[in-house]
C-alpha cells in the first residue's frame, strides 16, 4: 500500500514539473494541469505518511530517508500555500523539480516504506524533528522565492520584451514573502534546536558537524531578518543571503545526514 | 427564421464613413426597434455601434427584405444612397453572422486583437435591442464564447500600448500601485497620459517639474498633483516611486549622479523610471544603478510589440473556441427547423389513428370496456413503434448540416403542411 502511493505521488510531482515548463511556454492550460498535479501528490503522500504512521506505532520519520519523506512533505505544503495561485506557477518550476529529487532520494534511503519508530523516540526527539523540518521547509520555499525574485529582476533589468506575457509575483510582492517565509520559519527552527539541544545534554551525546552547520544555518537567517529591519537591506543581497541560507540546510539535509541520524 | 447581418467595420470602412453611421446607445435602440416594426410581426433586431463597427443584426422570416431594410437604415445614417454604401459593407446569413458575432465579441475581429471593451458593448447592445427567440439565442452564446476565450486562454492579458505597457511594468516591480508615488518630469500630452495610466492602476500623481513653472501649474493642476521647480528635482526623487519624463528638452534633463544621490537616501527602495521623449530625457546610465530600473521608448514599444505577438498566438487558441462556439449554434438553429417536423410527423401519425378509430367507432362500441382500452393502446403503440426510429435518426441528423435536408424529406414523404405545423 505504501509503495503505492509513494509511485502515485511521485508520479504526480513528476507531472507538475513536466506541466509546469510546458505553462512557461504556453501559459493556461498546462499551468492548471501542473497545480493539480501538485495537489494530487501531496494527497499521495499524505496518504503514505498515514500508512507509515499507522504502521510504526510511535513518530517513524527519525531516520535520515523518514524524515527526508517528511521534510518533501512539508516543503509541499508550503507551496500549497502560494503555488496554486496562477502568478506563482513560475514557482512551481523551481520548487517541484526539488520535491521529486528528494523524494526519490527518500525512497532510494528507505524513507518511504514501513518504518520503525526511533528506540529513543521521545517526545523531545518528536518535537525536535517536526520543528526543524518545519523551519526546513519554509526556509526551501523562500529559496525558491528569492530565485524567482533574482530571475524577475535579472528579467527586468535586462529590458526583457516578453517580460509581460509569463504572469509572476511582482519584485515587491516577492521580497515580502521572502522575509515573511523566514519570519515564520526562524522561530520554527530556534524551538527545534532548542529541544535538540535539551534531548543532546539528557543524553549526554557530543555535538556533530551537522549541529554547528544547522546553528550556522540559523545565524544565517537571523542575519537576514536583522539586516533586512535594522540596515534596509532589500533586492537581490536580502535574496541572495536568503539562497545562502538555503545552500545550508541542503548541506544539513542531504550533505551532512549519516553522522547525525546514526 | 434567418439571421442576417448588414455592417461596416474598421476592415473595410474609414473613418470618415464610421463616424456618420456611429449612433448613441439610445438610438441604437430606437433603430432596432424600428426595424423590428418595419419587419414581419416575427422579426427581430439588435444594434452594436461602437468606435470601430456598426452592425445591424436581424431575424426574419424573408431573409432578402430584411437585408434591403438594413443597408437603407445604414445608408439613412451615412446619408448616401444604398448602392453608394454597398461596397463598404458586410452581408452574412446564418452560421457566417454567428461566426462574424461570436470572432467579434471574443476581440478576434478588433484593432488590437484581444481587447475587451467590446465583450461589454456587445452586451449593451444585446441589452438595448429588440431580441426574439433567435437573437436572444445567438447572444447569449456570442457573451459565452467571448468570457469563454478570455477566461482559457491569455488573449487580453498583456497590455496593448505604451502607457498601458509603461503601467503594467511598474506593477512588475511595486505590485500593487496603490498610493505609489509618481513624478512626472515635463508638461506635455505623453507625460500625462502615461502618468494617469499609471493613476488609473492606483497610483498618486505627486508632482510635476517642468521648466516653465506656468504649464507645470497647469498640468499639476489638471492631474491634482503639485508644481515642483526644476531645481527641487533631487528632493523629488527621494519620495517617488515611478518617475515619466516627456520633456521637449534637446539633451538629458536628469544624469546619473543626480538620481545615484537620491538612492542612497532611499535605502534600497526600487525606482521605475519611464522615459518616452525623443530625444531622451534620462542618462541611460541611470539603468546601471541598483534598484533602478530605466525604460526608454524603444524598450516599451518592444514589450508592446513582444505582447501584440503574444495575443495574436493566442488568436488561433481562441479561433479554435469560437469555432466550437458556432459548431453548437449551428446545431441548435438546426435543430430548431428540424423539431417542428417531427412534431408534425407526430401530429400526422396521431391524426390518422383517432380517424381510424372513429370510423370503426360503431363496432368499438360493442366491445367491453377493457377491450376498448386494449384496441385504443395496440394502435397508439404501433403509431409510436413506426415513428420511434425515424424519430431517433431525425434528431440525430438535427446536430448535423444534413438535418434540414431530412426534414423537407419528412415533409416531402408524409405530405406534411408547413402551415399546420404546431409552433
Amino acid at each position: 500500500m505504501a509503495e503505492a502511493f509513494f509511485w502515485l505521488a511521485l508520479l504526480a510531482y513528476g507531472e507538475s514539473v513536466v506541466a509546469y515548463a510546458a505553462n512557461v511556454r504556453s501559459p493556461g492550460r498546462a499551468g492548471r494541469l501542473a497545480t493539480w498535479g501538485v495537489r494530487l501528490g501531496w494527497l499521495a503522500q499524505t496518504a503514505l505518511l498515514g500508512v507509515q504512521a499507522a504502521r510504526a506505532d510511535g513518530f517513524p520519520w527519525t531516520t535520515w530517508a523518514g524524515s527526508l519523506n517528511l521534510f518533501t512533505w512539508l516543503v509541499v505544503v508550503a507551496y500549497l500555500v502560494w503555488g496554486c495561485t496562477p502568478r506563482y506557477r513560475l514557482l512551481g518550476l523551481g520548487v517541484m523539480p526539488l520535491v521529486v529529487a528528494l523524494l526519490l532520494a527518500a525512497w532510494a534511503g528507505g524513507g518511504t516504506g514501513s518504518q520503525a519508530p526511533s528506540s529513543s523516540s521521545t517526545g523531545f526527539l518528536v518535537l525536535h524533528v517536526a520543528f526543524v523540518l518545519a523551519a526546513f521547509a519554509g526556509f526551501t520555499l523562500s529559496a525558491a522565492l528569492a530565485g524567482l525574485y533574482l530571475w524577475q529582476e535579472r528579467a527586468l533589468k535586462r529590458r526583457q520584451a516578453g517580460i509581460l506575457r509569463l504572469p509572476a509575483p511582482s519584485l515587491a510582492t516577492l521580497e515580502i514573502l521572502v522575509t515573511r517565509t523566514i519570519v515564520v520559519g526562524l522561530p520554527c527552527l530556534t524551538v527545534g534546536i532548542v529541544t535538540g539541544l535539551i534531548r543532546l545534554r539528557r543524553e549526554g551525546a557530543g555535538v556533530d558537524a551537522l549541529m554547528v552547520v544547522t546553528l550556522v544555518t540559523w545565524a544565517v537567517y537571523a542575519a537576514f531578518l536583522l539586516l533586512r529591519y535594522e540596515a534596509g537591506w532589500r533586492g537581490r543581497r536580502a535574496a541572495y543571503l536568503a539562497l545562502t541560507g538555503f545552500a545550508l540546510v541542503l548541506v544539513v539535509r542531504l550533505g551532512l545526514p549519516l553522522a547525525h541520524f546514526s | 427564421m434567418k439571421v442576417v447581418l448588414v455592417g461596416l467595420s474598421h476592415h473595410v470602412a474609414p473613418v470618415e464613413l464610421r463616424e456618420r453611421v456611429a449612433v448613441a446607445p439610445e438610438a441604437a435602440a430606437a433603430l432596432a426597434a424600428t426595424l423590428v416594426r418595419a419587419g414581419d410581426g416575427e422579426a427581430e433586431a439588435i444594434c452594436l455601434s461602437t468606435c470601430n463597427r456598426m452592425e445591424l443584426y436581424l431575424a426574419s422570416r424573408d431573409a432578402g427584405a430584411a437585408e434591403a431594410q438594413a443597408v437603407a437604415a445604414l445608408a439613412e445614417l451615412a446619408g448616401v444612397g444604398g448602392d453608394e454604401l454597398l461596397p463598404r459593407l458586410y452581408r452574412l446569413h446564418d452560421e457566417a453572422a454567428a461566426l462574424h458575432l461570436f470572432r467579434v465579441a471574443a476581440g478576434l475581429d478588433s484593432m488590437v486583437p484581444g481587447e475587451g471593451e467590446i465583450l461589454g458593448q456587445v452586451k449593451d447592445a444585446y441589452e438595448a435591442g429588440t431580441p426574439g427567440p433567435i437573437l436572444d439565442h445567438l447572444f447569449r452564446q456570442a457573451l459565452h464564447a467571448g468570457k469563454k476565450v478570455r477566461s482559457e486562454t491569455a488573449i487580453g492579458e498583456s497590455p496593448a500600448s505604451v502607457s498601458s505597457a509603461a503601467a503594467a511594468l511598474a506593477q512588475q516591480v511595486f505590485g500593487d500601485l496603490t498610493g505609489r508615488r509618481v513624478l512626472v518630469i515635463g508638461a506635455g500630452k505623453a507625460g500625462e497620459l502615461a502618468a494617469r495610466a499609471l493613476a488609473a492602476r492606483g497610483a498618486t500623481i505627486a508632482s510635476v517639474v517642468n521648466r516653465g513653472a506656468e504649464r507645470a501649474a497647469t498640468v499639476a493642476e489638471q492631474v491634482g498633483a503639485v508644481a515642483v521647480p526644476f531645481e527641487r528635482i533631487g528632493a523629488e526623487l527621494e519620495t517617488a516611486d515611478v518617475v515619466v519624463a516627456a520633456t521637449g528638452a534637446p539633451g538629458l534633463v536628469l544624469q546619473r549622479d543626480q538620481v545615484a544621490a537620491a538612492m542612497r537616501v532611499r535605502k534600497g527602495r526600487p525606482l521605475f523610471l519611464i522615459d518616452i521623449a525623443v530625444p531622451r530625457d534620462l542618462d541611460p546610465a541611470i539603468h546601471d544603478i541598483d534598484d533602478c530600473y530605466l525604460y526608454d521608448i524603444d524598450d516599451i514599444e518592444a514589450v508592446v510589440a513582444s505582447s501584440l505577438a503574444g495575443r495574436r498566438r493566442e488568436a488561433s487558441r481562441a479561433e479554435s473556441i469560437v469555432a466550437e462556439e458556432t459548431d453548437r449554434y449551428r446545431e441548435w438553429k438546426t435543430a430548431l427547423d428540424v423539431v417542428p417536423a417531427i412534431a408534425s410527423l407526430r401530429a400526422h401519425a396521431e391524426e390518422i389513428r383517432q380517424r381510424e378509430l372513429e370510423r370503426v367507432e360503431g363496432r368499438l362500441a360493442r366491445l367491453p370496456v377493457a377491450d376498448r382500452r386494449i384496441v385504443e393502446s395496440i394502435t397508439a403503440q404501433i403509431v409510436n413503434k413506426l415513428l420511434h426510429l425515424p424519430t431517433v435518426r431525425m434528431k440525430e441528423a438535427a446536430a448535423t448540416p444534413n438535418g434540414i435536408v431530412y426534414a423537407d424529406a419528412l415533409e416531402h414523404l408524409f405530405g406534411l403542411n408547413e402551415k399546420e405545423r404546431p409552433k
